[in-house]
């Protein structure tokens, strides 16, 4: 079980959330063409490390959150809201 | 004097004579199963991953094919992967018509796999049965049943009393979600998932496929465009072939080759439960939630849910979905309540971004890929490794296999059997 540290409820147990995945990607301008809506809509990094994410906080204050979370270790790292910029941190273990 | 069907050297073709002849003398005449090969400097085909498709890949380019200069490098020891992690469930009940002539044809090699292997791979046709719990539920699986006899694929609707007749166990009538019926599958079932690698290995090793052990892939090495070998922890070995046969891992290995797959890495759990008498003699599916189970030849109940979901690449799972297959266990077949859990455990997979698997060239030439098999690889072992090993000897895609190249993304023609769209979580 996660325990996620939500910025506005504290840390809540991980089934109050529902996993919206990889947060790192952004929506191209309109024009951008296909190349880079393929690599929106379907290409994943998929990192053995650090991961960036969303999750929902569907039953607690239903807002949008972001997350550093290791995919191995599942340790959590960073947390902030929606808009906040997180960053990776440098090393990747796990590769 | 040697014993009936053994050379010199080899493992020999396996009977009951054979047996008999052991049981007389001993038991001194078997040998290694497969030849622990040494790593040669280069190989016409190297494939990555030692694993149910890598083997069978193997297999079939050395047998159906003729390429013979084959390795197949495993990080650890045979088996240990996702084809000893499984649930050992075998189907071809699909809805898009792709899916059903791709599983349909790796059931049929499975119904003729142990005689071709010489191996006793304990496949057992059983059927699969699925249950549905409304009538709209009713009348989707009517149409993905007919649109499996319209294939010749078998498919046979059970009313709530054959049901019944057929799985005492089943609660029909649970306050929540009543069971209206089922739908089976006869020729579905279960094999032995360790046969199934230990066969295959067996097979391609005295087929002359070189089968490498603690041997880790840590770079692709590439000249311009092209493929030309691997690094690996046991040195370099040069290939004209590359075959990425490591689905939970492939986003890591294709990196390596500078490509970005779309598929993420997620885990799913198994769960063993103490042994009993005979109780389930069909592979039984819930309708209302995520949970199937099956009892082994042991009498343990095998059973599983749905992935975790979440990108992880630990081989392990966590309480919350252990407790909602508990959960949709306990209300399917509330007689089980007092059975203990003997083990549980995960395997992590290529979740790709349509829910359906990937076989495939790749934009770096000579570098083939097969992965993003969700939690369907089991079935699919046969069949996977016909169609790579199709692929790598032809260099075109096999007629049942055109469909799963990574051109579909780009192209729109994904194959989504749910309708879910690009969220491998939510598949």
């Amino acid at each position: 079980m996660l325990r996620i540290p939500c910025p506005w409820c504290g840390e809540r147990d991980e089934i109050e959330f529902r996993y919206r995945g990889d947060a790192s990607k952004s929506r191209p301008a309109a024009d951008a063409g296909l190349e880079a809506f393929l690599n929106y809509t379907y290409a994943r990094e998929n990192q053995c490390g650090w991961h960036l994410e969303w999750w929902l906080h569907v039953a607690g204050c239903r807002k949008l959150i972001k997350l550093v979370r290791h995919t191995q270790s599942h340790e959590i790292r960073a947390v902030g809201r929606a808009e906040d910029p997180l960053s990776l941190p440098p090393e990747r273990s796990g590769r | 004097m040697t014993a009936p069907g053994k050379t010199r050297g080899s493992p020999g073709r396996y009977s009951a004579l054979r047996l008999v002849w052991e049981g007389l003398t001993g038991h001194t005449g078997w040998s290694q199963a497969w030849r622990k090969a040494e790593p040669r400097p280069a190989y016409q085909v190297v494939i990555v991953g030692g694993g149910g498709h890598g083997l069978a890949t193997a297999y079939y380019l050395a047998t159906e094919f003729g390429i013979r200069n084959v390795a197949v490098l495993e990080r650890g020891p045979i088996g240990l992967g996702n084809v000893g992690r499984n649930t050992t469930i075998i189907r071809s009940n699909y809805f898009q018509p792709d899916n059903v002539r791709f599983y349909e044809f790796s059931l049929k090699l499975w119904e003729g796999l142990e005689h071709a292997l010489n191996f006793n791979a304990m496949v057992s046709q059983r059927g699969t049965l699925n249950l549905f719990h409304t009538e709209a539920q009713r009348d989707l699986f009517t149409r993905r049943a007919n649109g499996m006899r319209l294939q010749g694929v078998d498919a046979v609707a059970l009313s709530r009393a054959e049901v019944k007749a057929r799985v005492p166990l089943v609660d029909l009538d649970n306050g929540r979600y009543p069971v209206l019926g089922g739908f089976l599958q006869p020729r579905g079932g279960t094999v032995r998932h360790d046969a199934v690698a230990w066969g295959y290995a067996r097979a391609a090793s005295a087929a002359g496929v070189d089968i490498i052990e603690q041997c880790a892939v840590t770079g692709i090495r590439r000249d311009g465009r092209r493929v030309t070998g691997l690094d690996t922890t046991r040195g370099l070995i040069g290939a004209d072939t590359v075959c990425l046969c490591v689905a939970g891992h492939s986003s890591q290995l294709a990196e390596m080759a500078g490509l970005t797959l779309p598929i993420e890495t997620h885990v799913l759990q198994a769960f063993v439960s103490e042994a009993i008498k005979p109780v389930l003699d069909v592979v039984l599916t819930y309708g209302a939630g995520h949970f199937y189970v099956s009892q082994s030849d042991k009498g343990g109940l095998v059973f599983g849910g749905a992935i975790d979901g979440y990108n992880t690449y630990a081989q392990r799972g966590t309480l919350p979905m252990a407790e909602e297959v508990a959960g949709a266990a306990m209300t399917l077949l509330p007689g089980l309540a007092r059975l203990r859990v003997l083990r549980q455990w995960g395997g992590v997979m290529d979740m790709s971004m349509d829910g359906s698997p990937i076989i495939s060239k790749t934009p770096v030439d000579g570098l083939i890929l097969n992965g993003g098999w969700c939690y369907g690889g089991f079935k699919a072992i046969p069949a996977g490794g016909m169609t790579t090993a199709h692929l790598i000897a032809r260099g075109e895609p096999h007629p049942v296999a055109a469909h799963l190249d990574l051109g579909r993304f780009a192209s729109g023609r994904t194959i989504d059997e749910r309708g879910i769209g690009p969220y491998p979580y939510l598949h």
